[in-house]
């Protein structure tokens, strides 16, 4: 059996600092992919929310809430949360609920009203949750991983402060045409080393900004697909995947890894497993992708998706990186949207929105950014204590 | 003098459970799976995580006090809470630090103001204890890491 769905639509609110409910943007969103799709809403069978955690209840079933803001239809509703991977647990109901014949057609949306500056936990003196525990006792906030995984790039592999500013100044390249990037203004090498340090060897300009924003996706069976339009993108695979025992390499929110010490390291790490298990779904490899769009939450953090998702051997990614393989024009560009770069995260949009690239970029209609010919993409993201992310788009 | 000891407050963990209080011979507190003997920091108690391993019963085990860099960073920007913020804030660096013998790697921040230009990856730590903030009648310790022979001075 066929594991494909179809994309009939995609739909996004732009990220920024806007002021106002996520509600509305998710519901912005939610009509541009309707309209993209050619579908009613009273068709919609399955409403599939990406929850967030900053905006009360309304955020913990964004499925219902979303729903009731665009019309109570009797539609069945579901609501994820999957940190930053929230956005894929959503497609990945929806997709299952499809595959399974449960229904035809859904509608997926995540949208997100961020706070200012770090994020942090939420309230309350709780030394169980790793999340509490790491920011109380040792101070240790999101973007001290950023610094960890950064900093082991230089000392084993020769990574330079140069290569993290050269990816941020080729993703806001990229998104400088796209109408629902935040940042849309060219940086340079200079701009990102002279910005303050936040987490050595990390300044500010490496490190992405929290947003406001949304996505949407109409999501049907390939039959429904055929009624409504013509070679329609495909999902071939979603990757949700947690870490094989033991995940020996440190992870957000955690203050210590699994013990390696009875069981030896894992036959494959976290990171590389989540794009490699939507390779697998979809029987499509490396290879085959015209481009990638990964989670850059640091600048550095894109070099290591490179060697994860298989686009070069480990050690290499500094490499294709200074060869222009990964700008548009090169071999695989990767972050054709301009990426948390030139987004900022707006957490349970961002897999989702991830989606609506490779969608555009795919149809060949992603103005200002289009990657030639492009056949085939793969989004890579990850959300803490353990959610892995990758869905792999083709025509 | 230990920087902890220069006031009539008391000395408490800042979360209990999590290390010994022994200024000397500082050790942070862990267990030790009954059946299949691995380590779990913080400590596992209720079952065990390794997924070819279904036992429930643990020993406490103080783990290694020394160890290597891993890698290595700092918060250059103070902290939002729950995290207790000396003012002024002084920046500090934070070490990952791999145990050997337990084969886990373990968060802390790096003691006395010893800044990123002083570590390198595979530079060996020891675990001491230093305040994390203190109230009317406590100071609050936390374990920190340090270069066990003071640091380079790069």
């Amino acid at each position: 059996m066929s594991k494909d769905v179809a994309v009939l639509g995609v739909g996004m609110h732009p990220w920024g600092k806007w002021g106002q409910s996520f509600v509305g943007y998710g519901v912005k969103a939610a009509q541009d992919a309707l309209k993209d799709a050619g579908v009613e809403w009273k068709d919609i069978q399955l409403v599939a929310g990406g929850d967030t955690i900053r905006n009360g209840y309304p955020g913990y079933v964004a499925g219902a809430t979303f729903a009731q803001a665009l019309g109570w239809s009797g539609a069945k509703v579901s609501s994820s949360y999957g940190a930053c991977a929230t956005g894929a647990q959503a497609i990945s109901v929806a997709r299952a609920n499809i595959l399974a014949g449960l229904c035809d057609v859904a509608l997926v949306i995540g949208a997100d009203a961020a706070p200012k500056g770090f994020f942090a936990p939420t309230g309350g003196r709780r030394p169980e949750d790793p999340d509490w525990l790491r920011f109380h006792i040792q101070g240790i906030t999101n973007p001290t991983y950023f610094g960890l995984y950064a900093r082991r790039r230089m000392d084993v592999y020769g990574a330079t402060q140069q290569d993290f500013a050269a990816i941020k100044v080729k993703n806001s390249k990229h998104g400088l045409h796209n109408p629902n990037a935040r940042y849309r203004k060219e940086v340079s090498l200079e701009d990102v080393m002279s910005s303050v340090l936040v987490a050595d060897p990390l300044h500010l300009l490496d490190i992405c900004a929290t947003s406001d924003g949304a996505a949407a996706l109409v999501l049907s069976s390939m039959d429904f697909a055929r009624k409504h339009a013509t070679d329609p993108v495909r999902i071939s695979a979603v990757s949700t995947v947690t870490p094989r025992y033991p995940n020996n390499i440190i992870e957000m929110p955690n203050l210590a890894t699994d013990s390696k010490a009875i069981s030896g390291p894992p036959d494959i790490g976290f990171k590389e497993s989540i794009a490699h298990d939507a390779y697998e779904e979809s029987g499509l490899g490396p290879e085959d992708m015209s481009l990638a769009e990964v989670y850059d939450l640091s600048t550095a953090l894109e070099l290591d998706w490179y060697e994860q998702i298989g686009l070069c051997p480990p050690g290499d990614a500094e490499k294709l990186l200074r060869d222009g393989q990964t700008t548009i024009g090169g071999r695989i560009p990767v972050n054709p949207s301009g990426g948390l770069a030139c987004f900022g995260e707006a957490v349970p949009a961002q897999a989702i929105a991830q989606v609506c690239e490779l969608t555009w970029q795919l149809r060949g209609r992603a103005e200002g950014r289009q990657v030639d010919g492009a056949k085939a993409g793969v989004t890579v993201n990850q959300g803490l204590f353990g959610h892995g992310s990758s869905v792999i788009c083709s025509i | 003098m230990e920087p902890f000891t220069m006031t009539e407050k008391t000395n408490a963990p800042a979360v209990e459970g999590l290390f010994t209080m022994d200024p000397r011979d500082p050790r942070l507190l862990g267990t030790r799976c009954r059946g299949c003997g691995t380590y779990f920091f913080p400590a596992e108690k209720t079952f065990c995580r390794n997924p070819a391993c279904d036992h429930t019963d643990f020993e406490e085990v103080a783990l290694s006090r020394t160890g290597k860099v891993w890698s290595y960073t700092s918060a250059s920007y103070k902290p939002p809470a729950p995290f207790v913020a000396k003012e002024p804030f002084e920046p500090f660096a934070i070490a990952a630090v791999e145990l050997e013998k337990e084969g886990i790697t373990i968060l802390g921040q790096v003691a006395d103001g010893i800044g990123v230009d002083a570590l390198a990856t595979g530079m060996p730590m020891e675990l001491v204890l230093r305040e994390l903030y203190q109230d009317d009648e406590h100071v609050y310790l936390t374990w920190n890491w340090k270069p066990t022979d003071g640091g380079s001075d790069a």
